[in-house]
């Protein structure tokens, strides 16, 4: 194994071409919609910013812009699924998952109704929104809920499969969505239960969602400069969540590193360490926002001020691999 | 059944059923030892009117899509709902005792997926009309003439995504949805008016876009008078507010908020039950 010291992070090329994921998501709908007459779109007047308005121009008849009313978004979302059939209803992930929690978890949840949640603007990317809208606890608090599914796509095309996905399986989704444009990372697939593998490795795996996959994948690629060779999971599929997957990186890898925008409290790091805990216990990090909330600035100068950036992750990373002695 | 008229004979059958009803509520809720008997009798009449002459059900066919549905958004009147199900045929009637047990159908608040007659898992006040009101858009969506009805707590009209729910009816002109507002002025810690007042109800329902009736709730023949004037009502939805008494039947139940989410022992049942008797034939 390599003897280098602690490396640096190198500045990466920004001629990746990103993507929308909330027009991604529009655009699904818009087809998921001709092709299903009896699918509804709910939004509680953010229509234009979850791009749920591409559906709504398309069908008027089946798109209720309920105005600023989340709980009630939630209940009737429920309502209308219970007649039945497949409901989507957006907003942003503060007001899906924290002002209307509880009529997703009665109205949705305990009633078995078949609404998708596709929630906008989760974690700290929204920046310059600040703190108050910068949701962090999203996954924790849908992941808790018993049925319910939870995605948290890394780029565009694995959104429009997410999002197909969503509307097939029978039962309430919480599909979370970054407002930042992000670059193409995976194949464009998604499978509830399957951790994508974007690639494999020995010494290390790297499991990251949502916009944090690529840095997870730039991140290998600064280890492989020194011999360093990193596994990259995309755990798009929090939950059900691909537990085997898990288990296998500890045993083959020996350690985790957990990217995720969101709280480390009770996010994606926290059912990662608890999953390699009982599975195949081996050393694991979280790398995310430490118990605190966050505050207005340039989305990715808050990304990189909360503890997320390039360097910081290349460090945890780091001292994994030198708790594991793969580096000295 | 629906919309038969209303004749004497037809009050006097229902006046008898709404009695046997609160009946089965007291010995369910003695029988588990907790529950919530004053804001199950003050509804029981209108559940009555409801299930037995106003609403289309089968309950050979529990899930004919045709069928009207009952949202009992204040939750908490589950007993009320058990029984007048029982009673019209969609659960064996002993299987009432079971109320609130470990393995039951009859959860402590209603719950649609362990018991199949029930619309909608209720009991979080301000939640159940929501999904009435969701149900009643997708009825006119779906060009189905079946109507939806929500029975509101007057301590639930305290609750913001009550009025957030019944604005959308309102804007939407849900004219095949009917909230009954079971008004009977006390909710878990005292009277409603003394602790948030929420009067003048009948002028919020008709400020949110309703038309509005105000009846005594429990006066069988001005109940099915004010469900029959909504089904004429084609261009809003209907709000009915219906005066009631707490704990309707049970003199030392009438009209105290003590009684709210407490159950009878074994002694109090059985002052209930025998002022709830038949009355003698005349």
């Amino acid at each position: 194994m390599t003897a280098l010291g602690r490396i640096m992070a190198t500045s990466v090329a920004g001629t990746v071409p990103k993507e929308s994921l909330r027009d991604a998501y529009g655009e699904t709908l818009v087809e998921l919609g001709s092709a299903d007459p009896r699918l509804v779109v709910l939004d509680a007047d953010l229509a234009g910013s979850t791009r749920t308005q591409l559906f709504g121009k398309k069908f008027p008849e089946r798109f209720f812009d309920l105005g600023v009313m989340e709980p009630t978004l939630m209940t009737v979302a429920a309502g209308l699924a219970l007649a039945p059939r497949t409901v989507f209803a957006s907003t942003f992930a503060v007001f899906a998952a924290g002002q209307a929690y509880n009529q997703v978890r009665q109205a949705i949840c305990y009633n078995r109704a078949n609404v998708k949640i596709v929630a906008t603007h989760g974690g700290l990317l929204v920046g310059p929104d600040g703190g108050t809208h910068q949701m962090i606890e999203d996954i924790g608090l849908m992941r808790g809920l018993p049925r319910m599914n939870v995605i948290v796509p890394a780029d565009a095309p694995s959104t429009r499969s997410a999002v197909r996905a969503a509307a097939e399986i029978d039962g309430p989704v919480y599909l979370r969505l970054t407002r930042e444009n992000l670059p193409r990372v995976t194949d464009g697939s998604f499978r509830f239960g399957v951790a994508n593998r974007l690639r494999d490795g020995h010494d290390l795996t790297i499991v990251a969602v949502g916009a944090l996959v690529a840095r997870g994948l730039e991140t290998a690629t600064e280890l492989e400069r020194v011999g360093i060779s990193t596994r990259v999971l995309d755990l798009a599929s929090v939950k059900p969540v691909d537990v085997p997957a898990l288990v296998r990186a500890a045993r083959e890898t020996g350690a985790l590193l957990v990217l995720e925008e969101h709280s480390v409290e009770t996010g994606v790091g926290a059912l990662v360490a608890a999953t390699v805990a009982e599975g195949y216990p081996v050393p694991v990090r979280r790398v995310g926002v430490p118990d605190v909330f966050g505050e207005s600035g340039e989305a990715w100068a808050v990304l990189d001020h909360f503890g997320l950036s390039r360097q910081r992750i290349l460090d945890e990373a780091w001292e994994l691999l030198a708790q594991r002695g793969k580096v000295h | 059944m629906a919309g038969a008229p209303a004749g004497d004979a037809t009050i006097a059958q229902l006046e008898s059923t709404a009695r046997e009803i609160r009946r089965d509520i007291i010995r369910m809720v003695g029988r588990a030892g907790s529950g919530h008997p004053g804001g199950s009798l003050s509804v029981t009449d209108l559940v009555t009117a409801l299930l037995f002459h106003e609403m289309r059900n089968d309950p050979a066919h529990p899930d004919d899509p045709a069928r009207d549905r009952l949202v009992l958004s204040k939750g908490h009147a589950a007993p009320a709902l058990y029984a007048a199900l029982a009673h019209r045929g969609f659960l064996p009637h002993e299987e009432l005792l079971s109320l609130r047990q470990l393995g039951s159908r009859l959860q402590g608040h209603v719950d649609r997926n362990k018991l199949p007659c029930i619309e909608a898992s209720t009991g979080c006040l301000g939640q159940g009309i929501g999904m009435a009101v969701g149900m009643a858009l997708g009825a006119r969506l779906e060009r189905q003439s079946h109507r939806v009805y929500a029975i509101l707590g007057d301590g639930e009209c305290q609750a913001g995504p009550t009025w957030e729910a019944l604005m959308v009816g309102g804007h939407y002109r849900l004219a095949n949805l009917v909230v009954l507002l079971d008004r009977n002025g006390y909710e878990t810690d005292g009277a409603t008016e003394s602790i948030l007042g929420i009067e003048p109800i009948v002028d919020k329902f008709a400020a949110f876009r309703y038309h509005t009736i105000d009846i005594d709730g429990h006066d069988f023949g001005q109940i099915l008078a004010a469900l029959a004037e909504a089904r004429t009502t084609v261009d809003r939805p209907t709000a009915i507010v219906a005066r009631t008494v707490k704990g309707k039947g049970v003199s030392f139940m009438e009209n105290t908020h003590v009684w709210h989410g407490k159950a009878p022992n074994a002694a109090e049942t059985e002052r209930a039950l025998a002022e709830l008797a038949d009355p003698p034939a005349s």
